[in-house]
């Protein structure tokens, strides 16, 4: 059962990269480059990663820390994003999703701890 | 030149950030996902960030992407451990196959 539940996830995953590298994607904001569209699929891929940790993870523990790690992911979906397109404010829309999830991850975990946010 | 070393260095941040999500879906306990999802995604975003510094050059927005690698490289080990002591405080069991548990024994 458990040899089968891995086969099952490596197919799956294998399944997705195929389909990412191998299929004709639409021109997405029209965009010239094939290579730095599909690195910006398989990104979003690993972010529904995240988004499954959040729905099914059994302590808030776990919420909070995939929701860390997907703060720290926008990061890298905005600096991909400032290449093809040419606009520099992306990285600001980075750096500023960041340092507020840098700050709230700290009010959560001084939360979960049990003690006020002032102490 | 430049470009050519800017796209190894986004195909390897890229490499890190998937094993990483990987690990933080695939792993048994929020202090094994913790360890091997925060370390990998950190170096995973820096060397993307490093490869946009490689593409831009010394243009403002490449010296935005180096001031975020440091911003990064110091706030994402800090979060991570806020997370796992008040994960440890607020009375988060361990996996049954883990071997030591030295905080609780330093903190009786």
């Amino acid at each position: 059962m458990k040899r089968l539940r891995w086969f099952l996830g490596l197919a799956f995953i294998l399944a997705v990269f195929a389909l990412i590298l191998f299929w004709p994607l639409p021109t997405l904001l029209g965009w010239q480059s094939k290579f730095l569209h599909r690195v910006f699929m398989i990104m979003l891929f690993s972010g529904g990663f995240c988004f499954l940790r959040i729905a099914l993870g059994p302590t808030a523990a776990d919420r909070v820390a995939a929701l860390d790690i997907f703060g720290i992911l926008i990061l890298g979906f905005c600096a991909i994003l400032g290449i093809p397109t040419g606009r520099e404010w992306y990285i600001d829309i980075g750096i500023a999703w960041a340092l507020q999830s840098f700050i709230s991850i700290l009010a959560m975990a001084k939360f979960m701890e049990g003690r006020n946010f002032d102490e | 030149m430049n470009e050519i070393i800017g796209y190894i260095f986004l195909g390897l941040g890229l490499l890190f950030d998937f094993i990483g999500c990987l690990g933080l879906l695939r792993f048994p306990d929020i202090y094994n996902r913790l360890h091997s999802s925060i370390k990998c995604v950190t170096l995973g975003t820096s060397s993307i960030l490093l490869g946009l510094f490689l593409f831009k050059g010394f243009t403002p927005g490449g010296i935005k992407a180096l001031l975020c690698i440091a911003f990064l490289l110091l706030t994402a080990p800090v979060s991570a451990h806020v997370l796992s002591r008040s994960a440890h405080k607020s009375g988060v069991k361990l996996w049954k196959g883990s071997v030591c548990d030295k905080y609780a024994d330093d903190s009786k």
